[in-house]
């Protein structure tokens, strides 16, 4: 299981990244925007994608919406941590078939949660 | 300048009625109409000048007022958010590390203690009773450390987790900064204004169209924010999520 995650804030990837560490999931890959995103999810081999929304160059929601238009990444499963909290954006990111939706400041719990979530419903 | 000029003219006209020539007569009627024109143009470019810097100045004047009144109580609000944020953030590395602390000393302690025994044993200095009870020495202390790496365990996570704050400060700030450059060229476009120089007229684009970390008493007035992780779970699966 090869992860990408996508955040402008280092601390941020760095944090997401030990916590999916601690979840047993050690493969991950990272990117700081949506436009050096796409190309690694492009490339190919990417399973599982955690994105932020605000990032400059490429936005999460840009990406998602990417992601879901190339017929080679439809059906990757996306899970949005993001400290956009507006019920319109919350709406906006389901109807662009976002996954799993965490707001920050988060917990480890609810990460974890969130993503097993999404596995279950992969799985089963 | 300008009197002297129709004065000539208007000599010059009854000199020319006087004398009966009627085409020298037109010309200079129709002189002294494209003089008065020619004011009459510029008085009205004059006056359009003065209503266009009475509406920007009107404008600048409106929206430095909307900032003093609500962006920069907002952004004070926000920079305590900031404050609480990064403050939480320390206390919980804090207390997470002074938990730690204690508990690599004591297995330190615990590790010297049974290896000069086990030196003792591998020597062949150590009498069986002794040897007897070393071995549940060990087998406790295998027992207790097991325990105390689960509470390190859990308290490094905290301590990785603090650090979330840099990520939803890092916004906050950067969106004060935002502001404290509108301000700027606000205050720049009223002097420039104010110094009867033309101001540029294009108006520096509204930013963020995205609205960011949500900061409590700030951006949840109107209560079209989720506040919590059960809001988001909520509005989902009434989605059909």
């Amino acid at each position: 299981m090869k992860i990408l995650i996508v955040d402008d804030f280092s601390t941020m990837r760095r944090i997401v990244k030990n916590l999916l560490k601690d979840l047993g999931f050690t493969n991950t890959v990272e990117a700081d925007d949506g436009k050096t995103a796409l190309p690694i999810l492009q490339k190919g081999g990417i399973d599982f994608l955690i994105t932020d929304w605000n990032m400059p160059g490429m936005t999460g929601i840009d990406l998602l919406k990417a992601v879901r238009a190339n017929p080679n990444l439809a059906n990757m499963p996306v899970l949005m941590v993001t400290a956009e909290a507006k019920r319109e954006q919350i709406i906006l990111a389901a109807q662009a078939g976002v996954n799993g939706y965490v707001i920050k400041p988060f917990t480890a719990a609810t990460l974890k949660e969130k993503i097993e979530k999404i596995f279950e419903r992969i799985e089963g | 300048m300008m009197n002297e000029d129709l004065l000539t003219l208007a000599k010059n006209l009854v000199a020319a009625l006087e004398k009966g020539d009627q085409a020298l007569a037109d010309g200079l009627l129709d002189e002294l109409a494209g003089l008065r024109e020619t004011q009459l143009f510029k008085e009205i470019g004059r006056l359009t000048r003065q209503l266009h810097d009475t509406m920007v100045n009107f404008s600048v004047d409106a929206k430095i007022t909307e900032m003093t009144e609500h962006d920069i109580p907002d952004a004070k609000e926000r920079l305590h958010y900031v404050i609480t944020m990064t403050e939480q953030a320390a206390d919980q590395t804090l207390t997470a590390v002074e938990n730690l602390l204690p508990i690599s000393q004591t297995m330190n302690d615990q590790v010297e203690r049974l290896a000069s025994k086990w030196g003792r044993f591998l020597d062949r200095e150590m009498p069986l009773n002794e040897f007897k009870a070393m071995s549940a020495e060990i087998s406790e202390h295998f027992n207790r450390s097991r325990s105390e790496l689960a509470l390190v365990q859990s308290g490094l996570n905290d301590i990785l987790m603090a650090q979330g704050f840099q990520d939803i400060t890092g916004q906050i700030i950067r969106r004060v900064i935002d502001l404290v450059q509108d301000l700027e060229s606000s205050m720049v476009k009223l002097i420039s204004i104010a110094g009867r120089r033309a101001g540029a007229d294009d108006d520096g684009q509204k930013s963020h169209e995205l609205p960011g970390p949500v900061v409590p008493g700030v951006d949840d007035r109107a209560g079209d924010v989720a506040t919590s992780q059960d809001d988001v779970d909520d509005l989902l699966s009434s989605l059909g999520f």
